[in-house]
């Protein structure tokens, strides 16, 4: 893993590219909040294409980590290159741009959607406060300021000085072609930050940012396509992983076994 | 309340769980009144289908009575009686616009997406009791089910019609005639049936209703084949003959028009291909046996339609590509649209068109679901189809 105090011409770099013309790698934006590493595709891809002699157990084993969430110690091997800190992701959403752009813009919508946001406060017309959980039940913060704001076309921030994360980005709706909605790329980029409470953080940000960006855009989908946000949980009472943790079985009726 | 769970290979086990209730505001909860065990369960029962966890509910046959809807749900109303659609589907989708139901963008949860994302390069649909890939969405081999976007999916069923006359509109049914569908039928054309389940036999009576002059079924087990013949398809035991060799002179040379995989990933056969696909299987090198799609695209006259009802999961191997492209075959397939034809066959059935009863063998309280299971698994000469009554176990 980089030095993330040593990054920092990169990381201004990659912020200035973020701010000039488009173009399709730059392209995208999430909030701070959205970010995190892409290990699950890599580790998806490189597993079914190391060996195809062993394809179908390989198969098997990557989907039924996934399914057990297992992900994270299962690619600790696979994690170890190197920070990527920007990300982006496109999703085309049925709606029209102005009401996407409205419900994005009214940032307190935001924690509805967005997977680890707990709050977003709106500090005035330009100025927001966020705050985030991160690892071992910490959170981080930072205040946010509005660079550039077109009505139903784009929004971009950047943190303001002082933030436990250095972080840029911008939201993008384009009219999506053949009458299909709205195109809307988020893009973001960050700096890690250093010591202890920065390796936890980069942690956080480097281990799942393009995850978290593609999960909280299905949910932005999710909910302005449909007025809610799937979820598989049986009923409202048990938080979290409620469809797997709720099911322990308390009396059995076994079946004969086959073996 | 008490439910089917899945505890691993062979391993099914009725428990108890917490009950369901609203989550979102399109829910509805049904107390299941009818839950079939599904030909894909076996695909579970054998852990073909990748994506499970213990304790996960499985079920995805089933009807009942709404007991509560959400406060956004205008469709439906408490005490209405539905048959619920085995895929879950927003309906407000692009997919779910062309009324490609089974490719909804939205009713797989977010953070569950992921897994059929990379396994097949974008996120599958939810659906109920068919593993974490699907959702993870609790099944309805239970006494009650959470019903997300109950204001589109569930079919509403008049008063007096019985439960057994409706059950199958929720999967086996409308699959059967998607399959057939998807054969682009012409007048005078033939169609060939691989498999004698569920599917296979209602793909029979959908061809026929669907202009085909003749159906060809193919299997090996005798009383399934009498069904088949029942329907008015001519049979062949592949252990008694060479299919594709029955099947040119049974066509004259020219081949069936029509092809229809209604097997899928775990095909039966004492033949080199499949034998080296059980052992490929077996010792993880493989994850589908695809037997009998290979013998159908060899089949197949040239020019002529593949329909592929029949479960899929991994990668196939040994696949005749070379066959499929120089005999310039169609292929159609996927999970069903089951929202796409509930209207139109629910129609059919009340008129008496078509008739699904026929095929239940047996009928058994939810409690001896396992065994359910068992039998259908085993027995598949005579279990041709196993209901369960929910509210059953405590008479």
């Amino acid at each position: 893993m980089r030095s993330p105090v040593d990054d920092s011409s990169t990381a201004e770099q990659r912020r200035r590219d973020l701010t000039s013309p488009r173009t399709p790698a730059k392209i995208g934006l999430t909030v701070a909040a959205l970010t995190g590493a892409a290990v699950l595709g890599v580790i998806g891809v490189r597993a079914l294409s190391r060996n195809s002699g062993n394809v179908g157990r390989r198969f098997r084993h990557i989907l039924d980590v996934l399914t057990n969430h297992r992900l994270a110690d299962d690619a600790s091997d696979d994690a170890q290159y190197e920070s990527e800190e920007l990300v982006g992701r496109t999703v085309t959403i049925s709606r029209p741009r102005h009401e996407l752009y409205a419900f994005w813009r009214d940032f307190g919508n935001l924690a509805r959607i967005l997977e680890n946001i707990e709050s977003v406060t709106e500090l005035d017309e330009r100025r927001s406060h966020w705050v985030v959980r991160a690892p071992a039940g910490t959170t981080v913060e930072w205040d946010s300021v509005i660079v550039e704001d077109i009505p139903d076309e784009l929004i971009s921030w950047e943190s303001a000085s002082g933030a436990d994360v250095t972080n840029s980005g911008r939201i993008d709706f384009r009219d999506a072609p053949g009458g299909r909605g709205t195109l809307v790329t988020a893009t973001i980029a960050y700096d890690p930050p250093a010591g202890a409470v920065g390796k936890l953080v980069a942690r956080l940000f480097q281990r799942e940012p393009k995850i978290q960006a593609r999960r909280d855009l299905r949910r932005f989908k999710q909910f302005m396509e449909t007025g809610e946000i799937a979820t598989s949980r049986m009923n409202a009472d048990v938080p979290g992983r409620a469809d797997a943790a709720a099911r322990a079985p308390v009396h059995e009726t076994a079946g004969v076994p086959l073996h | 309340m008490r439910a089917l769970t899945w505890q691993g290979k062979h391993d099914v086990r009725v428990a108890t769980v917490p009950d369901p209730g609203i989550v979102n505001p399109r829910d509805a909860i049904i107390r299941v009144t009818s839950t079939a065990i599904c030909g894909s369960d076996l695909h579970l029962y054998d852990h073909y289908i990748p994506g499970m966890k213990s304790g996960d509910i499985l079920g995805h046959e089933f009807m009942g009575e709404v007991v509560d809807v959400g406060s956004d749900n205008r469709a439906l109303s408490v005490g209405q009686r539905v048959v619920v659609p085995f895929v879950i589907a927003c309906g407000g989708c692009f997919f779910c616009q062309k009324q490609q139901y089974a490719a909804c963008d939205n009713s797989n949860p977010a953070e569950k997406a992921d897994i059929s994302e990379i396994a097949y390069g974008y996120p599958m649909t939810g659906a109920f009791g068919y593993s974490h890939m699907t959702g993870g969405y609790a099944g309805g081999q239970a006494e009650y089910v959470r019903v997300p976007y109950a204001d589109i999916g569930p079919i509403v069923i008049p008063d007096g019609v019985d439960d057994e006359r409706v059950l199958f509109l929720s999967d086996i049914l409308p699959t059967g005639w998607m399959a057939a569908e998807n054969c682009a039928i012409e007048s005078g054309d033939t169609i060939a049936v691989w498999g004698c389940g569920p599917v296979g036999l209602f793909a029979i009576q959908s061809a026929f209703l669907q202009g085909a002059a003749r159906v060809i079924a193919i299997d090996h087990y005798p009383h399934r084949l009498e069904l088949a013949k029942t329907l008015g398809a001519e049979i062949i035991d592949y252990q008694d003959v060479k299919v594709r060799e029955a099947l040119v002179e049974m066509t004259g040379g020219i081949g069936p028009d029509a092809c229809i995989d209604a097997v899928g990933m775990e095909s039966h056969g004492m033949t080199l291909d499949n034998v080296v696909d059980q052992v490929k299987v077996s010792a993880g090198l493989g994850t589908d046996r695809p037997h009998v799609l290979r013998q159908v695209i060899m089949a197949c006259r040239k020019g002529g339609r593949v329909s592929i009802p029949g479960v899929y999961g991994g990668f196939a191997d040994k696949f005749p590509v070379g066959a499929l492209m120089e005999k310039g075959l169609t292929i159609r397939t996927g999970q069903t649209h089951v929202q796409r034809y509930s209207d139109r066959l629910l129609q059919m059935i009340l008129d008496g068109a078509i008739d699904t009863t026929f095929l239940i063998s047996h009928r058994l309280p939810l409690e001896e679901a396992a065994n359910g299971y068992r039998m259908f698994k085993e027995q598949q000469n005579e279990v041709t189809k196993v209901v369960l009554k929910p509210d059953g176990w405590r008479h």
